[in-house]
């Protein structure tokens, strides 16, 4: 809590920043790159799925940072109606739409791979349809941000939105579990996997690459949002003048 | 059913995907810090 409180002043968070995004975006482009080199040609096919688990590989990272990105708004949301960190507001409504560009691409490579492994594109089961929610969920949030921010509010009704959001993440993680779906159960877990090594060791790397791209992604947001603040402000300091 | 059309298409779009995301914040980075 006090390194949140120490990056609570907008100047000090940019100095931090600034020099940091870069690094974050060039480390998660190289290691995404090694691991599309290692899923695609290192790894041997699976003995059921064929060549078609290699989607797996980016798949996985991108449902990770869809549901990770709304965790983040999230947690956001708490330290704005609690703590009224100043940059929380600005921190959630960066993350919204990376995590609804990855909850996205979720759902289009689940269906790509889907296609050729259950012969169809789209069914309405439980995880997916939980997946779609939360993309539509993620449009919601970033129409409510977008108006709450034009009108001059304080950011509580997002941050409230983005509270009760959190409701589709346990949904879908246990979607596999609580109904009958067609997407196979939870195969990798915190402690074991039920893949084999020779064909999981890529996705480690992909995760870790995604996710400090991601991270990239939402440090630009914050201080392209940082940016538009200070030009607004300066521009009402003019006007009054 | 060929696999490596499905796995490429998949791949195109993530990367599509990531980097139309990234150029556009980087974008709007440049253009409000200007």
């Amino acid at each position: 809590m006090p390194t949140l409180h120490a990056l609570a002043n907008p100047a000090r968070f940019l100095k931090i920043a600034r020099p940091l995004t870069p690094v974050l975006f060039w480390l998660g482009v190289l290691l995404i790159g090694a691991g599309c080199v290692a899923g695609l040609t290192m790894t041997p096919p699976d003995y059921l799925q064929g060549e078609t688990v290699r989607i797996l590989y980016i798949h996985v990272p991108a449902a990770w940072l869809g549901m990770g990105g709304w965790s983040g708004i999230a947690i956001s949301s708490i330290a704005l109606l609690v703590w009224r960190h100043p940059l929380a507001s600005i921190a959630a409504r960066a993350i919204a739409p990376a995590g609804a560009a990855f909850a996205a691409i979720c759902l289009a490579t689940g269906s790509i791979w889907g296609r050729p492994t259950w012969g169809t594109w789209w069914q309405w089961d439980g995880r997916l349809t939980s997946m779609l929610l939360l993309f539509f969920v993620y449009c919601g949030y970033m129409a409510l941000a977008r108006a709450d921010a034009d009108r001059g509010g304080d950011g509580r009704i997002p941050a409230i939105y983005g509270i009760a959001g959190t409701v589709l993440l346990p949904i879908i993680r246990y979607s596999v579990v609580w109904w009958n779906t067609l997407h196979q159960g939870a195969s990798i877990g915190l402690t074991r996997s039920s893949i084999d090594s020779t064909i999981l060791w890529p996705l480690p790397i992909m995760l870790v690459g995604f996710t400090l791209f991601f991270a990239a992604v939402v440090l630009m947001r914050m201080r392209a949002l940082l940016g538009q603040a200070k030009a607004e402000a300066r521009l009402r300091r003019m006007a009054r003048a | 059913m060929p696999p490596w059309p499905f796995v490429i298409a998949a791949y195109v779009v993530t990367l599509a995907g990531g980097g139309a995301l990234a150029l556009a914040s980087y974008l709007a980075m440049r253009h409000a810090e200007k």
